[in-house]
């Protein structure tokens, strides 16, 4: 596939008016609004195009599997710090549309912390480039930024260089036996100090900590730290995480609650799991008010995973304010005037 | 630069300042000539407008108000903050408004437990710190102005520091803006929960140099403070080998907490001004800092030395007490001030490069400081490929002001064509206006214009900066071809 089939694809909906669903490896269909429009498939338009170790980044087209852009960094032992689930043949594109990051979110960042530049192609088949492959770029707003959890609503991400980063020299899992009250609580009091953690998981009264640096930092919080050593095998497990296949993420109905991180645990039934230092709370089907509560507490929840049934009725992500609605409409017009590019996907106003 | 007066503008300054004095108190509104001097320019000086009148409101209903009476009016406003900004994003417009946010300089919340801090724009960016410390926190971002540029204007630059590669610019840091728009409608952008829901409008309005909106609230992050730092200091005899260690440094899987280089005209121009112990007889040094637990430091200062010695450096220095860490830095932080000293004027460019074109760059650098005749101090956050070439020249000599603009216009092109950006840090703003010509094609420049419609449509709020417009473009484009032929034909484009 070449950047002209998807341009020439692009232009032809346009032309017709057509709405396009845009898909990679297709692993996130069950992610954000309900599914409309032909498919545009974009996993033909694979390839790392760029990676320079030293400069610190690579570029990629967008039906790049991560796990091929993850087994290339690592043979220079570097990664994709914010850990992105692969789930089942996750592409580029895809991830940095859907902008879930996993728990490396924690310390390292989201998606859109690592997003430098993105060719994209949007909703009338124009070719536009923006950032570039520098850490450092200030000139123009930050388009590229902006695409991360757009949901294809703006564009073809054709291309995109993200920030990469060495991977940490050594690794060590903790485990404590908490609640999840005085989970949130230590993780807070820990983040205000300067110990490496890297990640967190709770679930079921245990709490797993993951600190990550140089060796003699590692082994000294956790001699402080105190807690147990992991009695599984520690990469397993996080890469369990990341990718969901945790028992904690199971079930029809997932909702994903994010916080303010000190917020207490919630008047709500179903929490299945904490993570991101307390930002990050899921909840199972029992949540049924689990939108009121994210808000009430300066959170927004989504509904993560749920059958169609529900997902016709309930809107994936937490409502806009009115100014901030027409404000999204406003530009995704800018991108995608006759709003063909995954209607519906983000929010079924545009 | 020709910056002609925007003609799309006519104000009748005795009806905006009879407006403006209908929602602003006397103390608030500043319109006499000798008042209004101080706001000509900001840390650009070489740009000046004098506005019609300076706003300086004290609270978010009067930012409203005064930004309504400008949307009814058709008046363009330039928001402020301390005005050290280094591109004239600040300059004022002729026939329009200065909204100083100099006012809003309070902290209005500090959570050490969920680790934020809640401040007013006109909040200096150190004071942010200086107020976490006690809870042995900090904001990252740390601008070498930080002792005087506040929060908004941090926002609106997207400023970054001698730390960013580490801990990232302002766009890490900030998670919630709130912001007025042109029409004096509140917007909530950003949340201090993660992933807030719709478009990361936080990324938008974060570097878009009051082109969008007027910030009247920032919720940062704040970090622990590590509780060691230390400096590895080097000197080589080449630039290029210092160049290929900072390489050297990221390829062994470090990454430092800042990692600085000084070229031999600054070392020079630094050393008498703070007695920082530079080699002067370096062709560059590098400053390379770890910071974390002292275990940490003590591997990762280890495992630094180890490259560096190995990637050539004639010598070396560990910074053995906190006061000399501190003294390294001072030389580094001191650059522009020192350079000051030995030149009536000097103009700091703001090019980021990959960082293996570093020598290139700087050998193309000399070249040109023999065709304009002017001399160039190089000070450079290696770690994220951000040159400031300081260029030396006295405003009192008639062109070379003129000659100045040219040498910095052709190390901004030159970072383009070698895969860069003609800025890092500083923002476009009025200096970097006709490069933006340069860096980007007509459909993304379209695709800006478009974006600031759709927050601004009358196109009110800082005209004339950021984004040319398409004629200005055609007529830069005209005087290149005029010139002579594409700049760099040896080079590859991408």
């Amino acid at each position: 596939m070449k950047l002209d089939d998807l341009v020439a694809a692009i232009r032809a909906a346009h032309g017709s008016h057509t709405p396009l669903r845009i898909r990679g490896g297709g692993s996130k269909d069950f992610y954000g609004g309900m599914l409309a429009g032909e498919v545009l498939d974009v996993a033909g338009y694979r390839g790392i195009v760029a990676y320079e170790p030293t400069e610190l980044y690579l570029t990629a087209r967008c039906g790049t599997p991560l796990a091929e852009i993850e087994a290339t960094l690592a043979e220079c032992g570097q990664r994709l710090a914010f850990e992105p689930p692969g789930f089942f043949g996750a592409t580029l594109g895809g991830c940095v549309a859907a902008g879930l990051s996993g728990p490396g979110r924690q310390q390292a960042g989201a998606v859109r912390d690592f997003v430098l530049g993105v060719k994209l192609v949007d909703g009338t088949g124009q070719v536009l480039d923006f950032g570039g492959q520098v850490m450092k770029n200030v000139a123009g707003y930050d388009v590229s930024r902006l695409l991360a959890g757009s949901l294809g609503t703006l564009g073809v991400l054709a291309e995109v260089t993200l920030k990469v980063l060495p991977k940490p020299v050594a690794e060590r899992t903790l485990v404590f036996g908490l609640d999840a009250a005085e989970a949130v609580a230590r993780l807070n009091q820990w983040g205000g100090r300067p110990l490496p953690i890297s990640a967190s998981f709770w679930h079921d009264g245990q709490l797993w900590l993951r600190l990550s640096g140089a060796g003699a930092a590692v082994e000294a919080a956790c001699s402080e730290l105190g807690g147990r050593p992991a009695s599984v095998d520690a990469d397993n497990f996080w890469h369990a995480v990341r990718e969901q296949r945790h028992p904690a993420y199971a079930g029809g109905v997932l909702w994903r609650l994010a916080v303010p991180t000190a917020t207490p645990v919630l008047p709500l039934a179903g929490l299945r799991a904490i993570e991101w230092g307390g930002a990050l709370r899921w909840y199972g089907e029992e949540a049924e008010t689990a939108r009121a509560a994210a808000a009430a507490a300066g959170g927004h929840a989504t509904l993560y995973r749920a059958p169609e049934s529900l997902r016709c009725r309930v809107d994936a992500f937490a409502p806009l304010s009115p100014a901030l609605l027409a404000l999204h409409r406003r530009l995704k017009k800018s991108f995608d005037p006759l709003g063909i590019l995954n209607p519906g996907r983000l929010y079924a106003e545009f | 630069m020709d910056f002609s007066p925007d003609a799309s503008f006519q104000t009748d300054r005795a009806t905006l300042a009879r407006q403006l004095r209908l929602v602003l108190p006397a103390h608030c509104l500043l319109v006499d000539e000798e008042d209004l001097r101080p706001y000509e320019c900001d840390g650009l000086t070489a740009y000046r407008e004098l506005p019609l009148a300076v706003c300086l409101p004290e609270n978010e209903g009067q930012v409203v108000d005064v930004l309504r009476t400008c949307h009814q009016m058709g008046v363009p406003v330039v928001a402020r903050g301390a005005g050290t900004g280094l591109s004239g994003g600040a300059m004022p417009h002729a026939q329009g408004v200065v909204l100083s946010l100099a006012r809003f300089n309070k902290i209005i919340r500090l959570d050490p437990l969920a680790r934020l801090a809640v401040v007013q724009p006109g909040v200096r960016n150190l004071a942010v710190s200086e107020a976490a410390a006690p809870h042995g926190l900090y904001y990252a971002p740390d601008p070498s102005s930080q002792i005087a540029c506040t929060l908004g204007g941090n926002v609106a630059e997207n400023s970054g520091g001698v730390h960013c590669l580490k801990y990232g610019l302002t766009v890490h840091n900030v998670l919630r803006v709130r912001v007025v728009s042109i029409e004096g409608e509140i917007f909530e952008i950003g949340s201090e929960a993660p992933d807030a829901p719709g478009y990361d409008l936080l990324a938008l309005l974060i570097g878009s140099e009051g082109m969008l909106g007027v910030v009247t609230e920032v919720t940062v992050k704040l970090v622990p403070r590590p509780e060691l730092a230390q400096v590895v200091m080097a000197s080589f005899d080449d630039v290029g080998k210092a160049g290929a260690a900072v390489a050297s440094i990221i390829a062994a899987g470090i990454i430092p907490a800042g990692l600085e280089m000084m070229d031999k005209p600054a070392t020079a121009a630094v050393e008498p001004y703070v007695k920082a112990g530079y080699d002067l007889n370096a062709e560059a040094i590098l400053l390379c800092e770890s910071d974390g637990t002292p275990e940490e430091v003590a591997e990762e200062i280890a495992r630094v030395t180890e490259v560096l010695k190995a990637a050539g450096a004639s010598d070396l220095r560990v910074s053995q007490s906190e006061a000399e860490r501190l003294r390294f830095w001072a030389g580094r932080k001191a650059a522009f001030p020192a350079v000051g000293r030995i030149t009536p004027d000097y103009y700091c460019m703001d090019g980021t490069i990959p960082r293996k074109r570093l020598a290139e760059m700087l050998a193309a650098i000399a070249d040109m400081e023999k065709k304009h005749g002017l001399r160039c101090a190089n000070v450079f956050h290696a770690g994220d490929g951000n040159l400031h070439p300081l260029i030396m020249y006295d405003a009192a000599q008639p062109g070379e002001w003129a000659r100045a603009e040219a040498f910095g216009a052709e190390i901004l092109e030159l970072s383009v064509a070698l895969g860069g950006s003609i800025t890092g840090e500083h923002g476009v703003g009025i200096e970097k206006i006709n490069q933006m010509c340069v860096q980007y094609k007509t459909p993304e420049l379209n695709a800006f214009r478009r974006i600031k419609a759709a927050f601004d449509e009358g196109g009110l709020l800082n005209p004339g900066k950021a984004v040319p417009s398409l004629h200005r473009c055609a007529e830069y484009g005209r005087m290149h071809v005029h010139h002579g032929d594409l700049k760099f034909p040896e080079l590859e484009r991408f």
